[in-house]
């Protein structure tokens, strides 16, 4: 039997292939075979483990933004005037509105805790050195496009905890020498926060940051597969690649079972707690006390301390190092040496900032619970925040109507005036809110066009050209024309 | 030897750890198996996830029509006094989303020889003029194309296909409650618009 199966099999192999078998349908079912079997089938020294659930946490995390954030733009609307009318709708209007803005919201604080998370494990780990400095370095651009993804969604729902924080956020740009007034300018679209502002955020949000964010993703996924699994920090290479397993599929299992936990984590929360929306953001208000999001607090409390003559040193300089000393590690720190008990220094620096971001973050909350002055304005704030949820959602008046409405309510003569424009049928034409119609012109600012013995010859007696639109000279008593014309005067 | 594509598109042996025996896991069996149960259970997750996802985007199908609105046009013993047609102005109150539009409109009302009160839209049944009560013609007269109609809404003369349109009226608490709608112009019997 063998033999004659040996020789059918080297039948098959040597006969020609039948033109249609090669279809391009199937070669494209087995190219993409093989790039599953590519993704799924790469080894990790040592085997699955739970420790490597975070990487693929955040590729699912990101996932989950832009999948909320694209439907989120569904009703979304980045003006300074219906920004926050827009996020009212979403959160106490539209069906699972305030459930999928909760998992948005949420999910950006997910991110910044899974990323401290990853980073921290690559740190521990030592997963940095070696061929994985360039791998290393594509993280540090994430993690940086990844606070700024939070820093500019902050700003959408335009409510007050957002544009006062904002401010404050973008004020900190000028203590960079020479240029920061400029910078400040430019991200702000002027010197002060204003529409313009939301718009740049809105594109940077939505368009720059993600686009930047993706091709950052590729390059990391690249680079790792490319370096491929770091492994154990410790163990002989023999042992380990001995014990080594495949990506797929106990580290799947361990990946889909974190994302799980993720995803109905951000559900429980945004199901029972959902974000909330303070009122509109009112600049003239001089009272707001801002403070920003959890992950910032620490580098708020931070400036605290800077005074002017030395806000360079503490404001700039010193994050820079910082970020300088964070983004070089591997660069720095070129022992093989992998495990943290044999790297004392570089752990206890990183320990230090750790726990020294922690302890602002927790100085920063005591203070704020402690002072006499700032704890009853925070809590005056969080009532409001609650005064406001507690509202039904209040649409906003459009446009067009506001004209007609807030006239007829303010001016008693202009709305004896409009009363004698509705009679006459002027509405027909010229609209229901003056603002025209295809028909004719609006009126809005006649009066600043015409004085009042102008528009009584034309009303009486229109021009050739009003004439040839379909204009008839308005007859009525000389009192109703008066009273017609002050309200057109009003129009301005 | 020649591979088949099939062979020469799987990863190479060297690819896998040392030790790592295919024949022990292949892409079959136990293996496909769990890749299954993770497919199914990855595609019933997502589903459940995108049920809000689905449910937000239809809102502005499934919020039900905002009711027909009752607007009060006033009391009852305002127009006792009423003689020929009174014109008066009702704010209607659109939705669009997140917006409100308000617009006004003209309507007339009102009262036959055994005191019942009714209301008419002001808008011409012809091409959508206001019409005009004239007190000296006694009949209401469209400034257009010259339509007139009686004090009760009947067409006396000129283009217009029907009678003034009559709105919907009730009296509530004392109050004479008004419906107001669109009707479709040029047709011979009225027609609302929605």
């Amino acid at each position: 039997m063998e033999p004659e199966s040996v020789t059918l099999e080297k039948e098959r192999r040597e006969a020609p292939q039948p033109l249609g078998r090669r279809s391009g349908l199937n070669d494209r079912r087995r190219q993409a075979d093989s790039l599953l079997r590519a993704a799924l089938d790469e080894p990790i020294p040592g085997g699955a483990s739970l420790a490597y659930v975070f990487g693929s946490g955040l590729l699912f995390l990101f996932l989950s933004q832009v999948i909320t954030g694209m439907f989120l733009v569904l009703y979304y609307v980045p003006t300074a005037d219906h920004a926050h009318t827009t996020i009212a709708y979403i959160t106490k209007e539209v069906t699972s509105g305030s459930f999928i803005r909760s998992i948005h919201a949420y999910g950006s604080s997910a991110i910044i805790i899974v990323l401290l998370l990853h980073v921290s494990q690559t740190f521990l780990f030592g997963s940095y050195k070696g061929p994985r400095k360039l791998l290393w370095l594509a993280g540090c651009v994430l993690f940086a496009l990844m606070l700024g993804m939070s820093f500019t969604g902050y700003l959408l729902p335009w409510d007050q905890k957002a544009y006062f924080a904002t401010t404050v956020g973008t004020n900190i740009l000028t203590y960079i020498p020479f240029v920061g007034d400029s910078l400040k300018s430019l991200l702000r679209g002027g010197t002060e926060m204003g529409t313009l502002t939301l718009s740049r955020f809105f594109v940077l949000h939505v368009f720059l940051i993600p686009a930047f964010i993706f091709t950052f993703v590729a390059i990391h996924v690249f680079l790792f597969r490319k370096a491929g699994a770091a492994g154990p920090i410790q163990g002989e290479p023999e042992a380990l690649e001995k014990s080594s397993e495949l990506f797929y599929p106990k580290q799947v299992l361990f990946d889909i079972v974190f994302a799980l936990l993720v995803i109905a984590g951000l559900g429980l929360l945004a199901h029972y707690a959902p974000v909330d929306l303070g009122p509109k953001a009112n600049p003239a208000d001089t009272q707001y006390v801002p403070r920003p999001e959890w992950y910032y607090v620490p580098v708020f409390q931070w400036l605290k301390y800077w005074e002017s003559g030395l806000a360079v040193i503490g404001i700039l300089v010193i994050p820079s190092f910082i970020a300088i000393l964070f983004v070089a590690l591997p660069f720095l720190d070129r022992s093989p040496e992998r495990r943290p008990w044999k790297r004392p220094v570089a752990v206890t620096i990183y320990a230090f900032i750790f726990i020294g971001l922690g302890a602002l973050g927790a100085i920063s909350h005591r203070n704020d619970l402690r002072d006499p002055t700032i704890a009853p304005q925070l809590a005056k704030q969080r009532a409001a925040v609650e005064a406001f949820m507690k509202k039904p959602f209040q649409p906003e008046l459009a446009g067009p109507s506001l004209v007609a409405a807030t006239l007829a309510l303010t001016d008693p003569i202009a709305a004896k005036g409009k009363k004698v424009y509705d009679q006459e049928g002027c509405a027909e034409c010229h609209g229901e809110d003056l603002n025209g119609t295809s028909a004719a012109p609006s009126l809005v600012g006649v009066g600043d066009k015409y004085d009042p013995v102008m528009l009584e010859s034309v009303l009486k007696q229109p021009t050739q050209e009003m004439t040839d639109g379909g204009m008839m000279p308005v007859e009525v008593k000389d009192e109703d024309l008066k009273v017609l014309i002050l309200f057109l005067e009003v129009l301005k | 030897m020649k591979l088949l594509p099939e062979e020469m598109l799987t990863r190479k042996a060297a690819d896998f750890p040392p030790g790592y025996d295919r024949r022990q896991d292949p892409s079959s069996g136990r293996r496909s198996f769990l890749g299954f149960l993770l497919a199914a259970g990855g595609a019933s997750v997502g589903a459940l996830l995108s049920v809000p996802l689905l449910r937000f985007v239809i809102h502005p199908l499934i919020r039900g029509t905002i009711p027909s609105r009752w607007t009060e046009i006033g009391s009852v013993e305002d127009f006792a006094s009423v003689t020929s047609p009174v014109q008066k102005v009702v704010k209607i109150e659109q939705r669009d989303g997140w917006r409100k539009l308000v617009t006004e409109k003209a309507l007339y009302v009102c009262k036959d020889a055994d005191g019942k009160l009714s209301a008419f839209s002001s808008i011409c049944p012809h091409l959508g003029c206001s019409v005009a009560w004239h007190d000296e013609k006694n009949n209401f007269v469209c400034p257009c194309h010259n339509g007139q109609f009686s004090a009760e809404g009947k067409l006396l003369a000129g283009p217009p296909p029907r009678g003034m349109d009559l709105l919907e009226s009730k009296i509530e608490d004392g109050k004479l409650m008004v419906h107001y709608q669109y009707f479709r112009q040029l047709l011979p019997n009225k027609e609302v618009i929605a």
